[in-house]
């Protein structure tokens, strides 16, 4: 098997569901149906985009392309040309000239430096399996529905990242004392002139772990660049807001970061879960963090016709979120009894893992399979949804109804 | 262990030519190479003739209309909401004066299922 075969076959799978007409741009290789209550839920498929296979199409510029589901059925590593892209200011750099990129590191700190990528690759190299996935993944599934990008549950994606540890990077800066946060920012901008610029902030006892990295190679290969070639900042555990893309510009900070995408923007009730009630008012929030544990079939999908008489075959892919995965358990009957199912290898602590059980067989009739995953810090998946208004983290032990004939 | 669960050199063969290079990358030095490409345009506008021009008008500058088409039906409070961070977060540069048939065409938007 070899990925131009998969493609194919994606595209051909996508054209299935015919044509969307009129809005379907020139360049659409099919489309897709995405499972969001109420709609609107058919998306173009698009190969157009730089280092990009088939993609779905969420919205053209700034690029949001989410991975088609089936390629997670694939294996436990996000191939570089099906994983997600998401950008939020259409001012993308569509050149970059490698030799002569800098990484700049700046602010409280001993001494400047200018970084080329030759630098950087002679630094001392770090390489780790990690999750990367939106702070909105799988928002559109969320009832009530809330604004913001339109995500089915592709928003996400493994890869092995190489690089160099952030804190290597500091320490040859020389942190100077009472420093409090360091600020990233990468090469793209705002569309217009006061807008705010995106750029994150990270703790420095946080940006300071050995575990922070500054990637340039992601599953063996430079980064495309609509992930964020030269380099991208990788925060093993944490939501990808926080993974700045195309890193140009790191600044020690003597006070907290007050600018918009880190005070204002991406912030969570600060409640288990970060789940509040619709219309609910009042509550504390916090800047979005550490990922929580998830686990999705990739084998049945919803509304599938299955088989009586003979075990049920599962498998998908699970992540502890902000530490390993301990147990993942599956459900033949919404929830009632589990059943434990078999883990696959180890890629480290913040990969996708696989799972894979068998059901016995299931009697003639309409069934709701759940698939639940419990991490190694004991926290596991909630049986019903959690909300929140911005639609981030979506958590729950997921369903998939299945009919048995 | 179960024949689903693909060991890594399996898992090399799935990415072809990608991993080929990350088995390298460990004993070279990675060599980077220098990228120029061209991101897709969108000429898609919202539909609707007259009552799509303030739409029209305004807010395509940033993002495509496919940030605005995807979105489930909201209620016109909720639109307004959204306009207003447009306006005073991201700097839209909108007349007060489109506002009204802004919110007027988005409320109204059906999403088709
Ligand atoms: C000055 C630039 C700019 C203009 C003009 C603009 N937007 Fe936005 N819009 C943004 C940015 C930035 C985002 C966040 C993008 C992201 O997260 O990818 C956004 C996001 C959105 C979203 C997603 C929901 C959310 O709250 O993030 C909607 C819906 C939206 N815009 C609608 C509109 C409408 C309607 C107009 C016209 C009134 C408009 N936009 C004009 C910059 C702009």
């Amino acid at each position: 098997m070899n990925h131009r075969a998969l493609s194919r076959r994606a595209v051909l799978a996508g054209l299935g569901f015919g044509s969307l007409g009129a809005a379907a741009p020139a360049w659409a290789a099919g489309s897709v149906k995405l499972p969001l209550p109420g709609g609107p839920d058919a998306r173009d498929l698009t190969t157009a985009f730089p280092g990009k296979g088939s993609m779905i199409l969420q919205r053209t510029r700034p690029p949001l392309l989410e991975t088609p589901f089936e390629v997670f059925d694939q294996g436990v590593f996000t191939p570089n040309d099906r994983f997600y892209v998401r950008w939020h200011w259409a001012s993308i750099p569509t050149e970059v000239d490698a030799p002569s990129f800098r990484l700049k590191i700046h602010g409280h700190v001993e001494k400047e430096l200018s970084l080329s990528l030759d630098d950087i690759v002679r630094l001392p190299q770090f390489e780790i399996a990690a999750v990367n996935q939106c702070s909105g993944n799988s928002r559109g599934l969320f009832e009530p529905r809330v604004s913001g990008a339109q995500w089915a549950n592709g928003a996400m994606g493994n890869a092995l990242w190489t690089g160099v540890r952030l804190k290597d990077v500091l320490d040859r800066a020389g942190v100077k004392a009472g420093a409090v946060q360091v600020r990233f920012n990468g090469l793209d901008e705002p569309v217009v002139a006061d807008a705010p610029d995106f750029k994150k902030s990270l703790d420095l006892d946080h940006a300071r772990d050995g575990e922070v990295m500054i990637a340039y190679a992601m599953n063996g290969e430079q980064l495309p660049l609509l992930n964020g070639f030269p380099l991208r900042l990788v925060v093993p555990g944490w939501y990808s807001t926080y993974w700045v893309k195309m890193l140009s510009d790191i600044e020690v900070l003597d006070h907290a970061d007050e600018q918009f995408w880190t005070k204002t923007a991406y912030r969570i009730p600060a409640t288990p879960g970060a789940n509040v009630r619709p219309g609910e008012t009042g509550y504390a929030t916090v800047p979005i963090n550490r990922m929580v544990p998830r686990s999705l079939l990739t084998n049945v999908m919803a509304d599938a016709s299955v088989r009586t008489g003979a075990p049920l075959n599962l498998r998908g892919i699970a992540f502890g979120g902000d530490c390993g995965v301990r147990t993942v358990e599956v459900s033949p009957d919404g929830g009632q009894s589990w059943l434990a199912a078999a883990l696959g290898k180890d890629e480290g602590t913040y990969s996708f893992r696989r799972f894979e059980a068998s059901l016995p067989a299931l009697v003639a009739g309409r069934h709701e399979l759940k698939v639940r995953c419990t991490n190694t810090k004991g926290v596991a998946q909630p049986l019903e949804p959690t909300w929140n208004p911005n639609g981030f983290m979506r958590s729950v032990a997921e369903t998939t109804p299945v009919v048995a004939s | 262990m179960p024949t689903m669960i693909l060991p890594r050199l399996a898992l090399a063969a799935l990415f072809a030519v990608p991993l080929a290079g990350g088995a390298a990358l460990a004993s070279e030095a990675m060599r980077f190479k220098s990228v120029s490409v061209e991101l897709p345009q969108s000429d898609r506008t919202f539909p609707g003739g007259h009552e799509a021009e303030a739409i029209n008008n305004n807010c395509l500058a940033c993002h495509s209309a496919g940030m605005v088409l995807t979105q489930p039906k909201r209620s016109r409070t909720e639109w307004s909401a959204t306009v207003n961070k447009m306006i005073h977060i991201y700097k839209a540069p909108i007349d007060d004066t489109d506002v009204p048939a802004i919110v007027d065409y988005l409320a109204s938007m059906r999403p088709q299922p």
